[in-house]
């Protein structure tokens, strides 16, 4: 096996490096909270906080999962339809074939492991570039989607406790959705892979220099179809928790969903050349987007305007990475 | 060199094979519909070319063109890009369907400037079109198939004053602010609200583009941020789903009057359950079947009115089970 190689990049605090980003970042969250909350007196109320959470849940564990497979220098597109495919095949599982709710959510998990699994596999070992790969993955998961749920809707009416996954609450008289505690869980998962495991290691020296990971006798494809895979998981779980929400695997949705992923990776400071980012860069980053919205409709901007603005946010985001990368380099 | 050959060749036998694929199969479970079916070259022949496909409403659409065509024996395929921004898809399926001689076309434009040039063609190759659902802006179709948007909205913007009494707030959730349907639907609502109840205000009108999680989030924004609102209208299917999760999420069910609009299970089963007062529904089997008979009726000559008005409904706990109801709502 692989000798234990220290890396280039610098040892890492508590959930990965980037430490002046993401305190930028996190003062950015603070600022628009502080902005909103002055600006509507809705804003700071628990079930607007509540709902803010919830909403990030699913962009927020697609975006966790995709960190990892960024800072490797890659991309995924295809956990959008990857999602969707993974609430099917939930729904298939479940309704379809009848089984417990566990093998369900399991199977629905294994979807996108096995989805990411096939995307390591055309990147690493079919040497495709990422964008083409996911790309492709993306096509092949949407368009599964809608044969394997005949283009209609599933619905999980008849399997009791299912929607629960995400908004019932596990905590008796704590008003706190299960789906906001998966979440917190999963950043939880995903900074301990990055900062203190060998994946973690792995994939920022990857990231960071892949020739010179090869080199030292590191198993670069194996690693990488690792990793994708991993990432892939993360996919599964947020497609269950997009089922669980809407109580239905709803095979038209999810285009579109990778973007807001990848905006919120890259909000959080982690490059998209590879090689630097952090798990709580990338949850801040998914709560930027999720107050930013939700801010911006409690205060009735209309939505052409939403969308322009957080535009403009992930602009400044980015210069402001730029920025930083300048005065190190 | 080989190497581009190589791809070349593989590119060609994956065609190949695809094709071969295509030929076999059912057009149920192809997404796209119609290319690769064999047209019967001796009868009628009617290309639809709709918005949709993969939405229940659009397969409701092509059901009621499949009766349609068994009942005046022509021949008809239906097809339509996957979702409704895809302009560019529609016009090669436009392209595609004008390449097959049809004998008559219907078609649902996304963007009728864009399909300008293909139009013409249809009158130079003396090709009836028959426009269905949001129609086509221009003179060219002989006639337009469709729901009366507007007067639908207006009908359920009635249900909603009814229901709240005449006053209070209410919000308005629409799938997107470009399409006709969705400009109508919002404006017969918001109008007739301005202009017969003016005790009610409308506080917010949000696109959240028929996306059940968009729809469903920025409803609960809006119920944050107004808490005494008193009614919520969605203006489509996924509009309407994301409201009645918003106000069951909240734990608001019996304090907001949900109005949908479209059909599907989870409309249905809000309305047995209660969170929804009720919703308008189209008849999608009748836009299919009035389109195909449009068509038929052209090809023989005869006069055709301006407008089919395929007619829409209002319906509720106490009618859903009706026939006329049933035969319009789908899950």
């Amino acid at each position: 096996m692989a000798i234990k190689q220290e890396t280039s990049e610098p040892k890492n605090k508590l959930f990965g490096g980037g430490a002046l980003q993401q305190l930028l970042a996190f003062a950015s969250l603070i600022i628009l909270i502080i902005f909103f909350s002055i600006a509507s007196s809705n804003f700071l109320q628990w079930s607007n906080i509540s709902g803010i959470l919830l909403s990030t849940t699913v962009i927020g564990v697609l975006a966790l999962g995709t960190t990892l497979v960024i800072i490797t220098g890659g991309i995924d597109l295809s956990i959008g339809t990857g999602m969707t495919l993974c609430s099917v095949m939930t729904g298939v599982f479940l309704v379809n074939m009848d089984l417990p709710i566990v093998v369900g959510v399991l199977g629905g998990i294994l979807t996108g492991a096995l989805i990411g699994f096939i995307s390591g596999f055309s990147v690493s070992i079919l040497k495709i570039p990422p964008f083409i790969a996911t790309l492709a993955m993306m096509m092949i998961a949407k368009g599964l989607a809608l044969v394997i749920s005949g283009a209609s809707p599933i619905y999980f009416n008849n399997v009791p406790g299912f929607d629960k996954i995400a908004l019932g609450s596990i905590v008796p008289g704590v008003p706190v959705p299960n789906g906001i505690l998966i979440f917190f869980i999963m950043v939880l998962i995903g900074g301990v892979l990055l900062s203190k495991t060998i994946v973690g290691r792995y994939t920022f020296s990857i990231g960071s220099n892949e020739e010179a990971t090869r080199l030292s006798g590191i198993n670069v494809n194996r690693w990488k179809m690792i990793i994708y895979t991993i990432a892939g998981s993360f996919t599964g779980i947020a497609g269950v928790l997009m089922a669980s929400r809407l109580n239905s695997a709803q095979p038209a949705l999810g285009m579109g969903y990778e973007l807001e992923a990848i905006a919120a990776v890259v909000i959080g400071g982690t490059s998209l050349s590879g090689g630097r980012g952090s798990i709580v860069g990338t949850m801040i980053g998914a709560l930027i987007m999720s107050v930013l919205t939700n801010g911006l409709r409690i205060l009735s901007i209309p939505q052409e305007w939403q969308t322009v603005v957080i535009g403009i946010v992930i602009i400044i985001a980015v210069y402001i990475d730029v920025l930083r990368r300048g005065k190190n380099a | 060199m080989r190497k581009y050959l190589l791809t070349l060749l593989t590119v060609l036998f994956a065609v190949f094979v695809l094709s071969a694929c295509s030929g076999g199969s059912d057009s149920d479970t192809s997404t796209e519909g119609a290319e690769g079916e064999d047209v019967d070259m001796d009868k009628t022949y009617v290309a639809l070319v709709s918005k949709g496909f993969q939405h229940q409403f659009w397969q409701s659409v092509k059901e009621g063109a499949e009766q349609a065509a068994e009942e005046f024996d022509v021949e008809v395929t239906f097809e339509g890009p996957e979702d409704e921004s895809q302009v560019d898809k529609q016009m090669e399926m436009f392209r595609n369907a004008l390449d097959r001689n049809p004998d008559a076309i219907g078609f649902a434009a996304l963007d009728s400037q864009a399909s300008t040039p293909l139009l013409e063609e249809t009158v130079e190759r003396d090709i009836p079109v028959i426009a269905f659902d949001s129609g086509v802006d221009s003179d060219i179709p002989l006639t337009t198939a469709s729901t009366n948007n507007y007067d639908a909205a207006a009908l359920a913007a009635e249900k909603m004053a009814e229901l709240i009494d005449g006053k209070g707030k209410v919000a308005v959730i629409v799938h997107d602010q470009t399409s006709v349907t969705g400009v109508d639907r919002r404006d017969g609502f918001v109008e007739t609200i301005e202009n017969d109840f003016p005790d009610i205000e409308i506080v917010d009108i949000q696109y959240g583009g028929g996306d059940h999680l968009e729809s469903t989030d920025l409803t609960k924004a809006i119920i944050q941020a107004h808490p005494d609102i008193n009614g919520v209208y969605g203006a489509n299917e996924g509009s309407a789903i994301g409201v009645v999760n918003a106000v069951r999420e909240l734990n608001k069910a019996g304090e907001i009057v949900v109005i949908g609009f479209d059909s599907g299970q989870q409309q249905i089963d809000a309305i047995k359950e209660g969170l929804m007062a009720g919703a308008i529904t189209q008849s999608p089997v009748g836009i299919g079947y009035e389109t195909v008979k449009a068509a038929v009726e052209a090809l023989e000559g005869k006069e055709l009115p301006d407008i089919i008005d395929t007619g829409f409904y209002w319906y509720d706990a106490d009618n859903i089970d009706d026939e006329e109801i049933q035969a319009a709502i789908y899950e």
